[in-house]
């Protein structure tokens, strides 16, 4: 259990993803950035979600503006919420790489996680920009003292992240978003299980039903980390 | 839980709506991209109405995974295992029985009817190829959850799933990690469609 990480380049996929920035292109192209026009994209989120659950077979032409615009505000708000969880996490395994704290077969691991992170990032970023205004990065802090704590400290934040894309599922009112959210959150908590793992702790904290967080309890646990 | 009767093969929970409504979104989605969303979103918006319908056959689909896949560690539990594929093997079952427990309640809950369990038969023949399969069902579990999740009308069905797929994907990374793999073979976890899945699992129900 100590070199999980040894096929890691042997993985077609994974060698994919991380060589081919087609791949990456393809994943956003998905998210919505194939979509033609602010307009086209309004009536499709109408169509996919903008009214709630009873009213959702009235048409995409006669959906109020404001539900529109609300379903869309709403969705971004989400997405910007994922998009700066996912630049703390990018930024965290990226200070962790350059903090000279792993070699070998943990480090090829968290450089996967962090390659993961990033593709996240440029996956959400794109999707705030099609909807509005993004999140700024943000400048963040993290106690770097031993392998030991980084691991802790990754396994906490990877639980954590995976508790919160759990937390937003229901809100999502985009399909394409919602099929992309939860593309992360399994994700997140495979990362999140492995890094239990690698510190002694069970896969499965929660047992056999995972527990979301919401945005007020996810909000206050990762500010410390955050600068500016 | 593991039912005498042989009732649903897999491919009735086929014809059972979820198969309608994915096969509808993903070809109007196909279509997007090539149009641009205004000209499907008409289509997308009746694939979802359509699917209306459909919790109840999504829940059913995923109760027979999870019957599949709490018979696979039954019986690898009582073939040979040892040490941390036995620990393994244990917690995951456990968690995969509490998944058919609880998708039984849900879908009556939905005044559904829960399908019976098909019998399975499992090739493994010792603890590497055991741990193989368990990975490829973890794997395709994930993959089947994401697949079905957009379509899932109720917000509280919607909850329950994903409150079941990260545990499919914490199971998938462990049994990764036992077997010396990486625990996320990529960035995005895959979608897969219901004929992705009866594929993969086909070979697995007893004739």
């Amino acid at each position: 259990m100590t070199h999980p990480e040894e096929k890691v380049q042997d993985q077609p996929a994974l060698r994919e993803l991380t060589d081919d920035p087609a791949s990456r292109k393809k994943f956003l192209k998905l998210m919505g950035g194939g979509v033609a026009g602010a307009s086209a994209f309004s009536l499709f989120l109408a169509a996919c979600g903008g009214g709630d659950e009873e009213t959702a077979g009235t048409t995409a032409t006669t959906a109020p503006a404001e539900t529109e615009a609300a379903a869309a505000d709403g969705d971004l708000k989400i997405v910007n919420y994922a998009l700066t969880l996912e630049y703390l996490e990018a930024d965290f395994y990226a200070k962790v790489i350059e903090s000279g704290l792993f070699s070998g077969a943990s480090l090829e691991l968290i450089k996967v996680i962090g390659d993961h992170e990033q593709q996240h990032v440029d996956a959400l970023l794109g999707t705030a920009k099609t909807l509005g205004e993004h999140a700024a990065k943000p400048e963040t802090t993290f106690p770097l003292d031993s392998a030991d704590s980084v691991l802790e400290l990754a396994a906490t934040v990877e639980n954590l992240g995976a508790a919160a894309y759990l937390g937003q599922a229901g809100a999502i009112k985009n399909k394409e978003i919602l099929a992309a959210a939860i593309a992360i959150h399994t994700v997140e908590a495979r990362h999140a299980a492995a890094l239990n793992i690698l510190t002694g702790k069970s896969p499965t904290p929660d047992g056999a039903f995972a527990a979301p967080l919401s945005m007020e309890q996810v909000l206050p646990k990762v500010k410390p980390f955050i600068v500016s | 839980m593991h039912s005498k009767l042989i009732v649903p093969e897999l491919e009735a929970v086929e014809i059972n709506g979820m198969d309608r409504g994915s096969f509808l979104l993903k070809s109007t989605l196909a279509v997007g991209a090539v149009y641009g969303a205004a000209a499907v979103s008409p289509f997308v918006q009746r694939a979802m109405a359509q699917s209306a319908m459909g919790d109840i056959d999504i829940l059913n689909f995923a109760l027979t995974l999870e019957f599949l896949e709490a018979d696979f560690y039954k019986k690898g539990l009582a073939s040979n295992l040892s040490g941390k594929t036995k620990e393994l093997a244990q917690l995951l079952g456990e968690h995969e029985s509490a998944h058919v427990d609880a998708l039984s309640g849900t879908i009556t809950d939905l005044g559904g009817t829960p399908v019976k369990s098909p019998t399975f038969k499992f090739p493994f023949t010792d603890e590497a190829s055991f741990l193989e399969l368990a990975q490829t069902l973890e794997d395709t579990g994930v993959g089947a959850y994401n697949g079905a999740a957009p379509m899932i009308e109720s917000k509280k069905v919607l909850g329950a799933a994903g409150s079941i797929v990260q545990i499919e994907a914490r199971h998938a990374a462990a049994i990764r990690l036992l077997r010396k793999e990486t625990p996320a073979p990529g960035a995005f976890d895959e979608a897969l469609q219901e004929q992705a899945v009866l594929d993969a699992v086909k070979p697995l129900i007893a004739a």
